[in-house]
């Protein structure tokens, strides 16, 4: 974080040739790098989603077990409702860690097809 | 003078410092509109998380908790959990596609002038709606607060609105990123203090803490406020919450206030870091939400927060409770210093929406205007929206609810902008059509809901119509949100495949998830 683009770019010079579009969405490398985010994504949000929604229809149809102690007086509403929280983190962080293995394969998708990708590789340390 | 006051002054001259500061580095409308794109993941992250923790955040879920205890929490739970949707589906691409606005993604493939036209007008609803309950909130506050130092409510809301257009007419993007970044800063410091005190109140004791929040006196009666149903009870409690939940969980990723802000940064790997940031920021504060609610619950007592200022002024009172005038004014020159860069942050979102969509892109046919015409649009829209929102603040009156007039704006949002979105991003066949139908389906219906609903409706003689709400539910999203889906997808299938779109859709999807093409951050000086 914190670094900079080293050079100035006009965005006018940025402008990738029609045929780059075509050519790297036809790449073998780029089929595959979508597919492996859909592989993470698709099933992350499913995940939280289900987990998420599962909260308030649990609260609004099924008070009676919400309302149980579990401990002390913590009842499984209030529990139920911390975890959501840390469930967040935890697919915030595992997203991350996937996301690095993304960028990666982004890069060499665009080195090897040698299309125009200038300042950001090397800036984003 | 009051210490508020005092306190509240020297707040004003700091941010004013930042906005001197910023405006001598805001030439160019890429510096203006988006800070040179030269903000770091970090700063960025403590911006969005500025951004995000409004007035409804801390005076309005404390509000909320205190009075209904658990029911309230689960604002607090949905408005974290909603960052999934920022950063798994929509933070990155959004960065590597568009330039300052919310609308560049969805006219990346579509026919520009409508599509743009009609993302603005949604862009200046979603933040009319946040921008009111700001304002009503700043107003409310003054009235506690500064009782007796002259200042009414009226005056507090122009205060509001001149400093706000201040900060963006001269800033720009980099003064109200900073106002951002100071006031999260406080925000959370004063948050963690607080929560320190309700904790010290009950000797450290977790245990000693929760036993006294499930058994509050609420009047004769003994009620335990860690029991859901306090807020939304049967026989639409259960739908109710749902609905809130979709508002939030599919409306931040649709707030353009919060989209603008990954403009701001060098790239879309910096996107996501400042999206996990905001996400450890936010996290943290609204599980304090906990302490806040339930502490002003146990300690202050509904009846003491109802007599002296309402709902709203539950972590105030709290801070006065437990330590004393001074740490009052401290909390509420806090909660000032959130409304006014909340405030900020809606007007630049919404005054780069009309010059750079309507402006530029609409009335100009896109092609390329200076950047000072652009800016000076730009400064010209911040001063009309400063204006007409002190106007509505004012007629409204300090007696509307602000965390409820902010979910409604995540209504709004989750059901006009967000389909569009991800049809935008997911959807080959999408056509300019299909946009526009989405657009105006998603907004009439949960803006026609919003107005038959128990929000507005009502017969004991406080609501705006005095009839039998027709629709039960306060929060519009189970419905509006699939119809603003349902409108985007007939549109789309009733008018003929568009090949400029499908073939565009290569280059986005290609520009998306490479990176390839998108904008660059200026350069260092």
């Amino acid at each position: 974080m914190g670094s900079q683009p080293k050079m100035h770019l006009d965005p006018q010079q940025n402008i990738t040739a029609a045929t780059d579009w075509d050519r790297v969405a036809a790449n073998s490398e780029f089929k595959d790098l979508m597919a492996a985010k859909a592989k993470f994504i698709v099933p992350a949000t499913v995940f939280f989603l289900v987990y998420y929604f599962a909260l308030p229809a649990l609260v609004g149809y099924a008070p009676e077990l919400m309302k149980k102690p579990v401990i002390g007086p913590l009842n499984v509403a209030y529990l139920f409702a911390l975890s959501q929280f840390v469930v967040a983190w935890a697919i915030a962080f595992l997203y991350m860690r996937a996301a690095s293995h993304f960028d990666a394969m982004a890069k060499s998708v665009l080195a090897h097809l040698n299309v125009q990708k200038k300042s950001e590789s090397e800036a984003a340390k | 003078m009051s210490t508020p006051l005092v306190m509240f002054l020297v707040f004003i001259v700091i941010t004013l410092g930042i906005t001197y500061w910023a405006a001598q580095r805001s030439a160019g409308a890429s510096a203006y509109f988006a800070a040179g794109r030269r903000i770091t993941g970090m700063q960025n992250g403590i911006a969005v998380a500025g951004d995000y923790m409004s007035a409804a955040s801390f005076l309005g879920i404390a509000g909320i908790i205190a009075f209904q205890g658990y029911d309230g929490f689960m604002y607090s739970v949905g408005f974290l959990v909603a960052y999934l949707t920022v950063l798994l589906i929509v933070a990155e691409p959004l960065r590597n596609a568009g330039k300052y606005t919310m609308a560049d993604v969805l006219a990346y493939r579509l026919s520009p002038r409508p599509v743009r036209a009609m993302a603005a007008v949604s862009t200046l609803t979603v933040s009319t709606f946040y921008m009111i309950a700001q304002m009503v909130g700043a107003g409310t506050l003054v009235a506690l607060l500064l009782k007796g130092s002259g200042i009414s409510y009226n005056w507090a809301v122009i205060g509001v609105g001149i400093l706000m257009v201040a900060y963006v007419v001269f800033g720009g993007m980099l003064a109200t990123t900073w106002v951002q970044i100071v006031k999260a800063v406080l925000l959370v410091a004063g948050t963690v203090l607080l929560s320190i005190l309700v904790l010290a109140h009950f000797h450290f004791s977790l245990s000693e803490f929760f036993d006294a929040v499930s058994h509050v006196k609420d009047g004769a009666k003994v009620v335990n406020f860690l029991e859901p149903g306090l807020r939304y009870k049967p026989p639409y409690g259960a739908l109710d919450l749902i609905s809130l939940g979709l508002a939030l969980v599919l409306g931040t990723a649709g707030l353009p206030h919060i989209l603008v802000r990954f403009y701001t940064v060098p790239d879309a790997k910096t996107a996501r870091v400042s999206v996990v940031w905001a996400m450890v920021i936010i996290g943290v504060f609204y599980i304090l939400t906990t302490f806040l609610g339930f502490g002003a619950a146990t300690i202050v007592g509904k009846g003491f927060i109802a007599k002296n200022g309402g709902q709203n002024m539950s972590a105030p009172l709290l801070a006065q409770n437990l330590g004393g005038d001074i740490f009052f004014a401290f909390i509420s020159s806090i909660a000032f210093a959130t409304i006014l860069a909340v405030v900020a942050g809606l007007t630049i979102s919404a005054s780069t929406s009309f010059a750079h969509d309507v402006y530029e892109n609409v009335i100009h046919h896109g092609e390329a205007q200076s950047a000072e015409k652009t800016v000076l649009v730009a400064r010209i829209t911040a001063f009309v929206v400063g204006f007409v929102s002190i106007l509505i603040a004012i007629v409204l009156g300090p007696t509307f609810n602000v965390a409820f007039l902010v979910g409604l704006a995540f209504a709004v949002a989750a059901s006009a902008n967000l389909p569009v979105i991800l049809f935008s991003i997911f959807w080959k066949r999408f056509t300019t059509a299909g946009a526009i139908s989405g657009l105006v389906v998603g907004l009439a219906c949960s803006l026609a809901l919003i107005i038959i609903s128990p929000s507005i409706m009502g017969t004991d003689g406080k609501h705006l119509i005095n009839m039998v709400p027709l629709f039960p539910l306060e929060n519009p999203g189970i419905i509006s949100i699939p119809l603003g889906f349902i409108g985007a997808f007939i549109g789309t299938m009733m008018s003929k495949v568009d090949d400029n779109s499908a073939a565009k859709f290569t280059e986005l999807e290609v520009r998306a998830n490479t990176g390839l093409g998108s904008e660059k951050a200026l350069a260092a000086h």
